[in-house]
């Protein structure tokens, strides 16, 4: 419990400093996010002042810093977009949809990326075991976007096994080839790192001796080989989240799911300095949460690691 | 053991995966299906609007929807001539002070009457500064707008109300501009000046979620952010154009080419915008249901004439001979763009297709020969683009390769400017090069063109007073009939001068389902209460 609590503490300046660097960085792009509201067409003097007077754009840097963070703080009031919808509504409507689609490729990189990994690695130098190895080499080697829309035209379109955009049907229906193509990159990985452990441990010392003590082979790879194995394993997986986030920026944008990944990718060409630090203070909130699940679980994984 | 604990966390994390899309349910399947219930309904692609009110909004997806919801007092038809819609007459006698009839028996979607006051009250809400909505300028030449839209710093406006507009009755609106304006009929038909029920200035902001029209279909529903706004066909319609069919489904994209692929898929029954590179495919795809349609964007190149190196009339004319327009036009957008000899768009009326003689036709040999005799250009020539669109780059560099190759500009630089900067660079005069230029048109009307592009205060810095006192007079003319020659002769003084050159007009491709028929899209309005479903 001390120890999530240090953990926790931890994160504020982590916090501090990485919600001022983004406000800093969106701000200092070149360019006036009012003037390029209207586009082509002028604005009159004395609506570019009152937009401006709005949000805080005449005030200095850290004084609009000061103001957004006040705001998040003593009234829970994250700032509102250009086109005056309040972010925190706008996070709240979208988060379901990443949430969902994260959780999903997450589990599917999980389930098959361990089945595949454990799969490769008790048949090593065998067909099982260069196959997976060819497969994830391919899935490494092409950009998701390829894979994106590779899937949505074959499998959405010409196959009809998926419907091709939006979030129509809910889920699970709309996001498993989204979500498919969002873990594919991660499966890879993950199928990697655990045939990697499994080989290596398969050959340790204490398999050979629960080996030489008569167990089962099902409990002897079950109980032993496993689940060392799969320490750096849920390393990954917990580092992962972040990718799976990353990700979804291209993702939601080929499947057209209203998620947070396509709002950053919108609040940032139009500097929307509330938003991009509302979604990365959110961001940063789930990295420290998933290292702190990593190290938690770490501990259930190899008890000697929890009594130290 | 272990592997069991997997499994387990996998079926915690199903569940939590679960939960949340219960809760996020009403985008589920009943969402989608109540749309459709049975009744006449069809599915219209749509990228997310910035805002519904009709003042606070000058995006063009935005005016899809404003264009379902409302009717204007004016429309344009086909052939660019103002009709009347949810006016009677719009009259005058001076050009300066316009007396506009309102039809009778008209209703706002709540049941609310249309009289004058609606107008008045959109509008007076408009060009009131401190409200900051987009359309504010469109009032620029009403009477009294100075008054809401003070010049100093930090003053606040004495009044919320133009005293150009005067509510005579509640059939009758009274106009009364600076100029003369001969155009201002035409403007009527743009979305900015639509009315707007009493009840929406109780709560603007929720207005703006859910606005009240007078047009023939009704809001159905909240505007859900970046997934859908639904339409249905409001039976209190008295109008000249009740829908066709009972329900619209706006579905919202992020992406057109994913708009293109639910197209191909049948999920969606009309794409305004098929992406320029598919067009071909489409095409084949979708036979006559394919429509290209005319638009009045323009795009030019423009000239920093308040530098010393650009002041040359026949330099500027060399260039703009030494550009293959429909080289470019081919190679960059596939043919589908239409190269330029005018200032306005073909659409336009008053357009004339060769405005421009010679100096807009490639010809390599004479380009040379002015190029050489108004002296050349020595030192860097600069390009300027902004990177919201990778064709731009792409344009920009053949017609670095022909000025290089038809007139020997030895050193040409690109100078590519992030979109949120290169309006201010521009505004600021910061460019010291020949730079891109485009306008998408407000109305079809000459004036629209060449006073907010050649006009006072434009970017080139070019100035003169036989052009600006022809759009004065052309401005102050007795009919629009009238205005036409003058703006002609404007428009010649600015070809001859050429502070900037016109390279193209773009052109909408749209196509639609074989579910759907009666699609009658124009460069105005997708008129989707025309479409029927089968």
């Amino acid at each position: 419990m001390r120890y999530a609590l240090t953990r926790l503490l931890q994160a504020v300046p982590v916090f501090v400093a990485t919600t001022f660097l983004i406000y800093f960085m969106v701000w200092s792009l070149p360019g006036d996010p009012i003037v390029a509201l209207a586009g082509d067409k002028p604005l009159p003097e004395s609506v570019l002042r009152s937009l401006r007077e709005h949000y805080h754009l005449d005030e200095p840097l850290i004084v609009q810093y000061g103001l957004y963070m006040a705001g998040v703080f003593l009234r829970g009031d994250l700032g509102e977009t250009f086109t005056g919808q309040p972010v925190g509504e706008l996070l709240q409507d979208r988060w379901a949809v990443t949430a969902q689609l994260a959780l999903t490729a997450w589990v599917f990189e999980l389930v098959v990326g361990i089945a595949l990994g454990v799969v490769a690695g008790l048949r090593r130098g065998r067909l099982a075991d260069t196959a997976v190895l060819a497969g994830t080499t391919f899935v490494i080697a092409v950009p998701v976007f390829v894979v994106g829309y590779t899937a949505q035209i074959v499998l959405g379109l010409n196959l009809g096994l998926f419907p091709t955009a939006g979030t129509d049907q809910g889920w699970p229906g709309s996001y498993l080839l989204p979500g498919m193509v969002l873990g594919s990159f991660g499966l890879a990985y993950v199928a990697r790192l655990t045939r990697t452990s499994v080989v290596e441990n398969l050959r340790a010392d204490y398999v050979r001796t629960a080996t030489a003590k008569g167990l089962r082979r099902s409990r002897v790879i079950g109980r032993h080989a496993l689940r060392n194995s799969l320490i750096p394993v849920v390393t990954y997986l917990g580092v992962d989240f972040g990718n799976l986030m990353a990700g979804a920026v291209v993702t939601e944008g080929i499947f057209n799911l209203p998620g947070i990944g396509q709002q950053v990718f919108q609040s940032i060409q139009l500097q929307e300095g509330p938003v991009v630090v509302g979604v990365t203070t959110l961001l940063v909130m789930i990295f420290i949460l998933a290292n702190l699940l990593v190290d938690l679980l770490y501990g259930v994984l190899d008890p000697r690691i929890r009594r130290g | 053991m272990t592997v069991l604990n997997t499994a387990r966390g996998a079926a915690v994390l199903l569940a939590a995966a679960l939960a949340l899309s219960a809760c996020g349910g009403s985008d589920g399947k009943s969402g989608g299906q109540g749309a459709q219930g049975g009744a006449k309904a069809f599915s219209v692609a749509l990228n997310e609007p910035d805002h519904l009110t009709p003042g606070n909004t000058s995006s063009s997806y935005s005016i899809t929807v404003l264009q379902a919801l409302f009717d204007t007092l004016v429309v344009i038809d086909p052939t660019g001539k103002p009709q009347m819609r949810a006016a009677e007459s719009v009259t005058t006698k001076d050009q300066k002070t316009w007396t506009i009839k309102i039809r009778a028996g008209q209703k706002f979607h709540n049941g609310e009457p249309v009289t004058a006051e609606s107008f008045a009250d959109a509008w007076n809400a408009t060009a009131y500064g401190p409200n900051a909505w987009t359309n504010n300028y469109y009032f620029t030449e009403f009477e009294g707008y100075d008054a809401l839209n003070p010049e100093e710093e930090g003053a606040k406006p004495s009044t919320d109300k133009l005293t150009g507009l005067k509510v005579v009755d509640p059939a009758t609106l009274e106009v009364r501009l600076k100029e003369p304006f001969s155009q201002f009929p035409i403007t009527l038909a743009y979305t900015g000046f639509a009315p707007m029920p009493k009840a929406a200035f109780q709560d603007l902001k929720a207005y703006d979620q859910a606005p009240v029209g007078n047009g023939p279909f009704a809001l159905d529903g909240a505007w859900e952010h970046n997934k859908q706004i639904k339409l249905k066909r409001f039976a209190g319609y008295a109008g000249p154009r009740p829908a066709k069919s009972d329900a619209v489904q706006l579905k919202i994209y992020a992406s057109r080419d994913t708009a293109y692929t639910d197209l191909r898929a049948g999920n969606v029954d009309l794409l305004q915008t098929i992406p320029p590179a598919s067009a071909g495919e489409a095409k084949k795809l979708l036979g006559d249901r394919f429509v290209p349609t005319a638009s009045g964007t323009m795009d030019y190149l423009g000239f920093p004439v308040f530098d010393k190196r650009f002041q040359n009339a026949d330099l500027r004319k060399a260039f703009s001979m030494a550009i293959d327009r429909q080289a470019i036009v081919d190679a960059v957008y596939d043919g589908a763009f239409k190269p330029m000899a005018s200032l306005v768009a073909p659409l336009v009326p008053g357009y004339r297709e060769n405005a421009c003689g010679e100096t807009c036709v490639f010809d390599k040999a004479k380009a040379k020969a002015l190029y050489d005799a108004a002296g050349g250009f020595s030192g860097t020539l600069n390009l300027y683009f902004s990177n919201a669109d990778p064709s731009y780059e792409q344009w920009m560099q053949a017609v670095a390769n022909q000025l290089k190759e038809n007139l020997g500009v030895a050193d040409v630089r690109f100078r590519k400017i992030p979109a949120a900067d290169y309006l201010s660079t521009l505004r600021e005069k910061k460019e010291d090069g020949p730079y891109r230029n485009n306008w998408v048109m407000d109305y079809p009307s000459p004036q629209n063109y060449l006073q907010n592009m050649w006009g006072d205060g434009n970017r080139m810095g070019w100035d003169s007073k036989e052009f600006r006192d022809l759009i004065g007079k052309a401005n102050a003319a007795p009919s629009m009939e009238a205005s036409i020659p003058l703006y002609q002769q404007a428009e010649d003084i600015a070809l001859r001068e050429m502070p900037m050159i016109p390279l193209w007009n773009w052109q909408d491709q749209a196509g639609y389902s074989s579910k759907i028929s009666d699609v009658h899209i124009d460069a105005y309005s997708p008129n989707l209460d025309t479409i029927t479903v089968k």
